[in-house]
């Protein structure tokens, strides 16, 4: 078996996963720390204040990151739901789900980022605009995967709907963005984006560097979720108990 | 107008919901596993 | 041979369903009922102004179509579901595909068509111009076919669901919104005197695309919800 096969067959054993997991995220969560760390000394210290929109460009940071990571979350989450509906994985299928509410937390912070980013720039704190109104209705498609999944007793079910639900949201998804921009260019003529067309590189970099920092927040937390689903999921059987007895001794 | 209230609010913000985000799954695993090891501890099973 | 099967299952359940929602005629009315009433709120909400009723005109007529397609899309296979039917359509062989859209295509004739006739009263109602009236008939000929195909799989996924209904809402609006943004577009350009075939095209296109998708997810998710 080469050693990729032998990887993916492996990561289908709860408890070796959860034994990989349980040593792998201190170290996703270390760099988290030092990349965000870094990304903010450069983005908040050491870059200039944008020469239009001034020292809010800042927010941007925060802001671009946690809107690509909405959307990427996203995208990831109906593609370990569909693994999971297909061939009945189930550590697709728990990955999948626990992906939702990350999500929707990168999404909460980028709506109220870009909203506090608009109070200055824009002189309101909500405006229809293409970005923000995306946002949230891919808050509402969150929400309801969430509540899709938390409304049935049966965790393995309720997955897989709520993969089935993800995958319908996920061929909508480019739809609504794209109705969402023509939308809003008919209704608001242009407005100010959120970046230039042409950007410095002291802005580039800490911007990068912060959307590296999210891939590795995202990462650990989901596989701590993950952990904790497999335990919940797994608790009756023996190598749970096997682990947690371990643990007491 | 000062930017500044509006920077400090965003990133505060983000970093009460990160952590909160983050935290959220540590505490449920705390008592997720007591809860388990309570029972294991009065049925054996 | 399977093909004629599935045909055959095909119209015998979107006959059955016609007869039954005409025998519940009440209920199959509930809707239409709330339809009117949630329409005639705005002018009270808003102002009689006829200029301002006109400008909000499409969106609110959409909106309140949306709103009573989800209403009647709960019980879309809610019986069929309880007392064993659905269950039995599984049983048969026949496929699931043809029988979730025998399910939405009778969902559209009782829901969706009613919605249409109503149309013009409903533009009388708030100020329409008969150009827009007309727009707005098209659009919901076009659109009400994609809330019956889109509906189906929310309905689908929350079918065993006990409180199913408030659930349904918020899974299926966001769905909508590309809908509800073209189909308005196309009415508020009607009324300008603008151009709408564009937002007419992209309309069908949405029309077809959900037609040859969403029968498939909604038997995926009949399959699931009767695991």
């Amino acid at each position: 078996m080469n050693p990729i096969m032998k990887f993916i067959h492996l990561m289908g054993s709860p408890p070796w996963f959860y034994q990989f997991s349980g040593r792998l995220i201190p170290w996703l969560w270390g760099l988290f720390v030092v990349l965000a760390a870094c990304g903010l000394y450069l983005g908040l210290v050491k870059a200039p204040p944008d020469y239009l929109q001034g020292e809010s460009a800042r927010i941007m940071y925060i802001h671009v990151p946690s809107a690509w990571m909405s959307m990427m979350i996203y995208a990831l989450m109906a593609v370990m739901g569909f693994v999971g509906l297909v061939w009945h994985v189930r550590i697709a299928e728990i990955l999948a789900i626990s992906s939702a509410p990350i999500g929707a937390l990168f999404t909460a912070v980028a709506l109220a980022s870009g909203s506090l980013w608009g109070r200055p720039t824009w002189g309101t704190y909500w405006v229809w605009d293409a970005r923000l109104t995306s946002e949230l209705v891919l808050l509402f498609l969150y929400l309801g995967v969430i509540g899709l999944y938390s409304a049935f007793d049966e965790p393995r079910k309720a997955a897989r709907a709520a993969s089935l639900l993800a995958l319908v949201g996920l061929v909508n998804l480019p739809i609504i963005h794209y109705s969402v921009t023509w939308w809003n260019t008919l209704h608001q003529g242009s407005s100010i984006g959120a970046s230039g067309s042409s950007i410095h590189p002291s802005m580039l970099w800490p911007l990068l560097i912060m959307a590296l920092a999210t891939k590795f927040y995202y990462a650990a937390n989901l596989l701590s979720r993950a952990r904790i689903r497999l335990i919940e999921q797994d608790q009756r059987k023996n190598w749970v108990r096997e682990l947690l007895q371990e643990g007491t001794a | 107008m000062s930017h500044t209230p509006f920077i400090l609010a965003a990133y505060g913000v983000a970093t009460l919901l990160l952590l909160w985000g983050a935290l959220a799954p540590v505490l449920r695993a705390r008592k997720l596993k007591s809860e388990i090891r309570a029972r294991l501890e009065r049925t054996g099973d | 041979m399977s093909g004629t099967s599935a045909w055959h299952a095909f119209t015998a359940l979107l006959r059955r369903d016609l007869v039954l929602a005409f025998r519940r005629r009440t209920e199959m009315f509930q809707p239409l009922i709330f339809l009117l009433v949630v329409v005639s709120l705005f002018p009270l909400g808003v102002g009689p102004s006829p200029q301002l009723l006109a400008s909000i005109a499409p969106g609110v007529i959409w909106i309140a179509a949306l709103l009573a397609t989800v209403l009647s899309l709960d019980t879309l296979f809610r019986s069929d579901f309880e007392d064993g039917t659905l269950e039995q359509f599984v049983v048969s062989g026949h496929p699931l595909t043809a029988i979730a859209f025998a399910k939405i295509l009778a969902h559209w004739m009782v829901a969706g068509v009613p919605l249409v006739l109503m149309t013009p009263l409903l533009s009388l109602w708030m100020n329409l111009s008969v150009d827009g009236m007309v727009v707005m008939l098209v659009t919901l000929v076009l659109g009400t076919p994609v809330l019956s195909l889109v509906g189906s799989i929310g309905g689908a996924l929350t079918v065993s669901l006990k409180r199913g209904g408030q659930l349904l809402s918020l899974l299926v609006f966001p769905l909508y919104v590309p809908l509800l943004i073209v189909a308005t577009n196309a009415v508020s350009a009607a009324v300008a005197g603008l151009p709408y075939t564009g937002q007419l095209g992209l309309m069908v296109a949405g029309l077809i695309a959900a037609l040859t998708l969403a029968p498939f997810a909604t038997a995926a998710a009949l399959k699931l919800s009767l695991e």
